[in-house]
C-alpha cells in the first residue's frame, strides 16, 4: 500500500465517524454502558478480593503454654515455632498482658476483680502469623509436634479457630471465583452487544461497499478506512468510560472513606486499580471496536 | 472486445436467465439492449462487471477470461468498466466533487491528479459548479450526470448503462443520450440497456433484442420494436 493510500484511508475513518453521526453515536454509547459496567463490576470484584484477603489475613494462632513454665523453655519453644517455614511473626503474650486483654474484652464487669497478678489463672502464650493464611492448620500442627520428644509438654494446647478457617476460605474462595465469572460473563455479553451495533451501523452502508466494489475498489482498500473507523469509535468510548468510571470511583473512595468513616472496610485506593482498569478497559474497548466491524464487513465484500 | 459464447446463467433457484447467449461487441460500438422485463437484460450487463458468473459458455471482457477470474482479479476487471445505473447509486454523504473522485483514490492515483481529471469530468458532465454540493441537492438528471461522471472519470474502455434515462423525463434523457454520444465518440464501447423506444428509434444504433434469456434479434441500425 503506498503511504498516500495509508494517510487517505486515516482521513476517511476519521471523517466516516462525523458522516455517519449518529451510527458512531450508537456504537459509541453502547461501548460506553457496556464497558461501565464491566469496569464497575471489576472495581466490585476488586474490592471483595481486597476484603476477602484482609479477613484471611486476619487468621492467627494461638499457642497456650503451661502455666508453671519458666523463661527458658519459653525462649525454646519461641525458637522452635520460629524455625517452622510458614510462620511469619511470633508475638509473645504473657499471662500479665492476657489478663489484661481479656479485662478490656469483658469489660467493666467485675467478673476478673479477684484476679491479680499474683493469682492470675491464664497461662503464658504466643500469637503465631503465617505468611499464607491458608497454611495455617499445616503450621498448627507442625507446633502441636513440638510437644512430640518432650516429657515437659509445654504446650498445653493451639487453637486457630478449626473448622471456622476452613468455612472462610470456602466461603472467600466462591467469592472470588463468581466475581471472576461475572465478569468474564460481561465481558463476553459486551462483545457481542457492541459487535451486534458495529454490525448494525455497518448493515446500513451495505450500498456504500456495494459501490466502492463496483468502481475496483479492492477488498482490502474498503477494509482499511472501517477497520480505522472501529478501532478510533472504541478507544473514544472506552477512554470516555474510563474518565468517567473512574473519577466517580474516586470519588466514591473519597466520601465513603472520609465522610461516612467507614474505616474499618477499606476500599481499594484509585491509584492501586487506576492503571489496571483503564488499561483493561481502553484496550478490550478498541479490539472489540476493530473485531465488530472486522467481522461484519466480511460478509459484504463478497459481492 | 466483449464476446460471449454460448452463454448460460442458471440463478440458484433455478430460473434460467440467459440460455446460450453468443454475442460479439467490437470496440467503440453503441449497443441498445432492449427487451421485456425479465428477459435476461440485467444478467446480461452484470456479466459483463462480473457481478454474476456464468454458469455455462465462454465470456471475455477486455480479453479477461470472466468465468475464470480469480477474485483478487475482479477489482482490476472493473476499474476498465463504467457502470451507470438507473438509480444513480451514489454515495449520499459524499459530495459531488468526493462521489466522482473516489473512483480515482481507488486506483491510488495521487491527489493532484485526482483533482484535475475530476474537475475535467464534472466540466464535461455540465456540473463543475456543483461540485461541492451533496447529491440530495441535485435534480435527478444532475445526478444521473455525476454517476456519468463517476463511471468516465478512469477512461474505462467499456461503459455499461443499465436502464440509465429509466428515472428522468424526455428531456432530461436527451441531455444524459447526448453525453453517452460523446463518451462513446472519444472511445468508449456502451452497452446500455433500455426500455426508452423514443431514445432508441431516433438515436439509430446497434439494437440487441432479448427475450426468455435468448437473443432475437440483432441490428446494425435497428429499431425499439415493442409497443409498450
Amino acid at each position: 500500500m503506498k503511504f498516500r493510500t495509508l494517510l487517505r484511508h486515516l482521513r476517511e475513518g476519521c471523517k466516516n465517524i462525523i458522516r455517519n453521526g449518529w451510527m458512531s453515536f450508537a456504537s459509541i454509547s453502547s461501548i460506553f454502558i457496556s464497558l461501565f459496567l464491566l469496569g464497575a463490576f471489576m472495581l466490585l470484584a476488586l474490592n471483595v478480593n481486597n476484603f476477602a484477603s484482609s479477613v484471611e489475613s486476619k487468621v492467627e494462632i494461638r499457642v497456650f503454654l503451661q502455666l508453671d513454665i519458666d523463661k527458658a523453655k519459653m525462649d525454646e519453644v519461641e525458637n522452635k515455632i520460629r524455625l517452622i517455614p510458614e510462620v511469619k511473626k511470633v508475638t509473645l503474650v504473657t499471662k500479665e498482658e492476657g489478663l489484661e486483654e481479656l479485662r478490656k474484652n469483658l469489660s467493666d464487669e467485675g467478673l476478673l476483680d479477684g484476679y491479680d497478678d499474683a493469682s492470675n489463672p491464664l497461662p503464658d502464650s504466643f500469637t503465631v502469623e503465617v505468611f499464607k493464611p491458608q497454611s495455617v492448620s499445616n503450621a498448627a500442627t507442625q507446633i502441636e509436634a513440638l510437644n512430640t520428644g518432650d516429657e515437659t509438654a509445654p504446650i498445653t494446647s493451639v487453637k486457630y479457630g478449626e473448622g471456622k478457617i476452613e468455612t472462610l476460605f470456602k466461603i472467600t474462595n466462591a467469592v472470588r471465583t463468581i466475581g471472576l465469572v461475572i465478569v468474564l460473563a460481561l465481558t463476553v455479553t459486551a462483545m457481542f452487544l457492541i459487535s451486534n451495533t458495529i454490525k448494525v451501523t455497518i448493515v446500513a452502508r451495505r450500498r456504500e461497499i456495494g459501490i466502492m466494489k463496483l468502481v475496483g475498489a479492492t477488498n482490502a482498500f474498503i477494509r482499511w478506512p472501517f477497520f480505522i473507523e472501529g478501532a478510533l469509535i472504541g478507544m473514544i468510548a472506552s477512554i470516555l468510560t474510563t474518565v468517567v468510571l473512574l473519577v466517580s470511583y474516586a470519588q466514591f473512595v473519597k466520601v465513603t472513606q472520609e465522610g461516612l468513616g467507614l474505616m474499618m472496610l477499606s476500599l481499594v485506593s484509585f491509584q492501586q486499580v487506576g492503571l489496571e482498569i483503564s488499561g483493561v478497559l481502553i484496550g478490550l474497548g478498541t479490539l472489540i471496536g476493530i473485531w465488530g466491524s472486522t467481522i461484519s464487513i466480511r460478509k459484504y465484500l463478497k459481492v | 472486445m466483449i464476446e460471449m459464447q454460448d452463454i448460460w446463467k442458471t440463478y440458484v433457484d433455478g430460473t434460467h436467465a440467459l440460455r446460450g447467449v453468443s454475442v460479439r461487441i467490437d470496440r467503440n460500438e453503441f449497443v441498445y439492449l432492449v427487451g421485456p422485463s425479465g428477459a435476461g437484460k440485467s444478467t446480461f450487463m452484470k456479466l459483463i462487471y462480473r457481478e454474476e458468473v456464468p454458469t455455462k459458455g465462454q465470456l471475455s471482457v477486455n480479453g479477461f477470461n470472466i468465468g475464470k477470474l480469480k477474485p483478487r482479479k475482479i477489482p482490476f476487471v472493473r476499474r476498465n468498466i463504467g457502470v451507470i445505473f438507473q438509480d444513480f447509486r451514489l454515495l449520499p454523504k459524499l459530495t459531488v466533487f468526493e462521489n466522482v473522485a473516489f473512483a480515482m483514490e481507488v486506483i491510488e492515483a495521487p491527489k493532484r491528479i485526482i483533482k484535475k481529471r475530476t474537475m475535467e469530468v464534472l466540466d464535461l458532465v455540465g456540473l463543475k459548479h456543483k461540485h461541492a454540493s451533496l447529491p440530495a441537492q441535485l435534480s435527478g438528471g444532475e445526478q444521473q450526470r455525476v454517476s456519468i461522471a463517476r463511471a468516465i472519470v478512469n477512461n474505462p474502455s467499456v461503459i455499461v448503462a443499465d436502464e440509465p434515462t429509466g428515472n428522468l423525463d424526455p428531456e432530461t434523457s436527451m441531455e444524459i443520450m447526448a453525453l453517452l454520444e460523446e463518451i462513446n465518440f472519444r472511445g468508449s464501447t456502451i452497452v446500455m440497456a433500455t426500455h426508452n423506444r423514443d431514445i432508441v428509434n431516433s438515436l439509430r444504433k446497434r439494437v440487441i433484442a432479448i427475450e426468455n434469456g435468448l437473443v432475437v434479434r440483432d441490428e446494425a441500425r435497428g429499431e425499439y420494436g415493442y409497443e409498450i
